[in-house]
């Protein structure tokens, strides 16, 4: 008889063992710190405030859409659309806060986020009530959302947003960029809502084997909807944050976006497959790719070179990944 | 040794990890004619014929195909001496052509690379008439029937020469018309000399169709001998062998009122007119074929397809039950045929898998309470003796019973009245069936009801307080678990 064949005990929760056990799952946790210790060594700048601080911003647009996409990956689907959703609810929601008699900043957030979440819904309804692959929708969505950008607008971008605005990009909380603050309020909701609540479990479940879970009477169709609608309304936020930042929506803003946000949940160990990662591996993905840009920027390698190394870096974190899963 | 047999098999053996899966596999095939090989679950049929397609190698024993003697290590090797089979999953391109699959990997050719479809074409009509299959070669796979899907198997298979036909169920996926076809197609093959096969738990196809028979039981050849020279009966009782002992039931009659009613129930293309009831403190057990509609009346009455015309009572109320979410409210809950498939996540723990059912029950609003989570799956745990490392070791990790208790733990969740349970002790080790059988009996002694499909004869005898048989999609019959006996119930389904 293997040792496997002992009674089952509730596991105690110990912070230690948690810690441990989040170490060895996610070893791209202790790649991070490799990473941040490397660079540290190889240029004196990395490690300031100043650095770091602009790194964690780097990394919050990235993140937040990267956050969204955990939730659809985790149920065997993917989001191609999110950059475009980005680009259009910005545009949608700076046209409020532009001109002369800029609009209440926060209704401008909650337009932009309400069409982020209206236009993740169709993705999901598509999806999940008229089973189109996950994705040929959203890449349908993601060309359709880049049209509908440039028609809003005549292709023009949407300029000269309101001061108050702004701060949503440029303003501090505590000596902490907004942005930044979003993410990690947006990480640890999300968070939050996949490791303690029905709803993350069913999420879970439903990317496992949604025939299972269907059986076990979870309601798939509306958990597959709603990943969708969550990863859009994401987008619309992170959209409003980079028009803030950048002072003005871009009709071109967020091209190719999806790619990092995948990028940075496939490092974070998820499984496209579904069923298996969570919101904390997103996290040090996403932060993973802002510290490549970054250390790439300070070592003046030139971007052409950048994106083949980030390329290469993404392939091979998969691949230490999966080949220490497949010794366990 | 006889050099006019096809196939000429004895004393062959297989051990699995020390298990004996077979001890004496023995089978004499004469050319032109069907040899049914009959025997149950476990009765070493398919390891017999793997080992002679080359999918697995003997430890022992001895086979010869037309007089000389063979040992093949790949399903190559024995196609290449003319042993084909024909298996109960097909595999055809669907988007190609009849006649592409026909002669996939050999098509003709000219110079070297292009493919000439002409003489594709005419070869692949030719052999089609030749066989006098009425399937036009340039029909997408997609296009046909099962049957005719099957047919172009066989066909695939005489192309190559083959003089033995292996045919595993092969009517289990089609209709009675499809296997008038079949049979006439196996009728044109043992005409040209082609030695057949048969292997099917359809009794009635086996006199219809084979000549002789051999029955192996328990990993060992039993009998063989001429079909004109048995009956029904006696061919059933070579299969089952002893009468096997009562050791399931555990609980007294039933006695209280309708828990479950379900009134015509339909479903297009699997079952139709279905009435059937079940009362508080019974088991009632469904046989029949595969194929028969069984699993599907299941999945139908909890909600997981929909139903065309008729209705569903619990306690005398019609319900509505239109997804799973509502058959778990009106307290029922559905133990799958396919654990790995339809019954747990298999990325998920033991933990997640034994409440998924269950979660709201264990919530505060929107979040789930980890402490009565706890307390609830080490009370499951408990219950049905769950052995794992712990209650966080995933699912994969766990034997096939241990699984299956997990499966059970998170039916149990919801508290339901009425379990449904397809197939419940498949895959199971006989320890853990009996467990099985123990909790089936004292659920239903407390008060509750189990409707139970089954295709192991003895344990839909031995468990049930009355067994509905499904022949094709239709009610054959309601027999008391008294008056049941294995022979009327494989009558009454065949």
């Amino acid at each position: 008889m293997s040792g496997l064949d002992l009674p089952a005990k509730p596991d105690r929760f110990r912070p230690g063992a948690a810690i441990g056990q989040a170490l060895s799952r996610y070893g791209i946790v202790i790649a991070f710190f490799a990473l941040c210790a490397a660079l540290s060594l190889l240029n004196p700048y990395f490690l300031t405030p100043l650095n770091i601080i602009n790194v964690l911003r780097q990394a919050s647009i990235n993140g937040i859409l990267a956050i969204g996409q955990t939730f659809v990956i985790l149920t065997g689907g993917i989001d191609l659309s999110v950059g475009s959703l980005l680009a259009v609810c910005g545009i949608l929601g700076a046209s409020l806060v532009t001109g002369a008699n800029p609009g209440n900043p926060l209704v401008a957030v909650a337009l932009g986020v309400g069409a982020g979440l209206g236009l993740g819904m169709v993705n999901g309804a598509l999806v999940a009530r008229l089973r189109v692959p996950p994705f040929v929708a959203t890449l349908g969505m993601l060309s359709v959302a880049r049209g509908l950008t440039f028609i809003a607008n005549d292709g023009m971008p949407v300029p000269r947003l309101s001061p108050g605005f702004l701060t949503l990009g440029q303003g501090f909380i505590a000596g902490v960029p907004i942005p930044v603050v979003l993410f990690g309020a947006t990480a640890l909701l999300a968070w939050a809502v996949l490791r303690f609540t029905t709803y993350g479990r069913y999420v879970y479940a439903t990317g496992g084997n949604e025939r299972s879970a269907r059986t076990s009477g979870v309601g798939t169709r509306k958990i597959i909807f709603s990943v969708y609608a969550i990863s859009g309304a994401l987008a619309g936020l992170s959209g409003m944050v980079l028009a803030a930042r950048t002072t003005s929506a871009l009709p071109q803003a967020g091209l190719s976006y999806e790619l990092d946000a995948i990028a940075a949940v496939v490092i974070g160990g998820t499984s496209l497959a579904g069923g298996v990662g969570s919101v904390v591996g997103t996290l040090f993905g996403a932060l993973i790719i802002a510290v490549i840009n970054n250390g790439l920027d300070l070592m003046g390698v030139s971007s052409y070179y950048q994106q083949v190394i980030k390329g290469a870096i993404i392939v091979l974190a998969v691949l230490l990944d999966t080949s220490r899963r497949g010794r366990d | 040794m006889d050099a006019g047999l096809l196939i000429d098999a004895e004393g062959v053996a297989k051990s699995f990890a020390g298990v004996r899966a077979l001890r004496d596999g023995r089978l004499a095939l004469r050319p032109g004619t069907v040899h049914a090989l009959c025997g149950g679950n476990g009765a070493g049929k398919s390891t017999f014929l793997n080992i002679l397609m080359g999918l697995l190698r003997r430890d022992e024993g001895r086979i010869a195909v037309s007089g000389r003697e063979v040992s093949f290590s790949t399903p190559a090797q024995a196609l290449a001496a003319g042993v084909a089979i024909i298996t109960q999953e097909l595999s055809p391109i669907p988007d190609m052509t009849v006649a592409e699959n026909l002669f996939l990997g050999r098509e003709p050719r000219r110079l070297g690379c292009i493919v000439d479809r002409a003489a594709l074409n005419r070869r692949a009509a030719e052999l089609l008439d030749r066989l006098r299959f009425r399937i036009e070669p340039r029909a997408t796979m997609r296009s046909l029937s099962l049957a005719q899907t099957q047919l172009v198997e066989i066909a695939k298979a005489i192309s190559h020469e083959s003089t033995v036909l292996i045919m595993d169920e092969p009517t289990s996926a089609i209709g009675e018309a499809e296997t008038e076809i079949l049979f006439d197609a196996i009728r044109t093959l043992t005409a040209h000399g082609v030695g057949i096969i048969y292997v099917s738990h359809r009794l009635t196809e086996i006199f219809t169709i084979a000549d002789e028979y051999t029955v192996f039981r328990d990993g060992g050849f039993v009998a063989t001998g001429r079909i004109a020279d048995i009956d029904r009966p006696g061919l059933v009782r070579l299969i089952l062998g002893a009468d096997v002992r009562d050791e399931y039931r555990a609980h007294p009659a039933p006695s209280g009122p309708a828990m479950l009613e379900v009134e015509r129930l339909g479903r297009d293309g699997w079952f139709e007119d279905i009435t059937l009831g079940v009362r508080r403190g019974e088991v009632l057990g469904i046989y029949g074929l595969m194929g028969a509609g069984r699993s599907e009346f299941l999945e139908t009455v909890y909600g997981l397809a929909p139903a065309n015309g008729g209705e569903i009572r619990v306690d005398g109320q019609a319900v509505a039950i239109t997804r799973p979410a509502d058959a778990l409210g009106a307290g029922m809950a559905l133990v799958t045929e396919d654990r790995k498939a339809t019954g747990l996540v298999m990325s998920g723990s033991v933990r997640e898998n034994a409440t998924l059912s269950c979660l709201p029950r264990l919530s505060n609003g929107p979040v789930v309470s980890e402490r009565r989570e706890r307390t609830q799956v080490g009370r499951m745990v408990d219950l049905f003796r769950i052995k794992a490392r712990s209650i966080e070791a995933p699912v994969q990790s766990l034997s096939g019973g241990n699984q299956q208790k997990v499966v059970l733990a998170r039916c149990l969740g919801t508290e339901p009245r009425i379990l449904l349970c397809d197939e419940p002790t498949r895959g199971v080790d006989e320890g853990a069936k009996r467990e099985v059988y123990a909790f089936l009996s004292r659920f239903v002694q407390e008060g509750r009801c189990v409707v139970m499909v089954s295709s192991e004869l003895p344990e839909v005898i031995g468990m049930s307080d009355r067994i509905a048989v499904f022949r094709r999609g239709r009610l054959a019959g309601v027999l008391d678990a008294a008056e049941a006996s294995q022979e009327r119930l494989m009558q009454l389904a065949s």
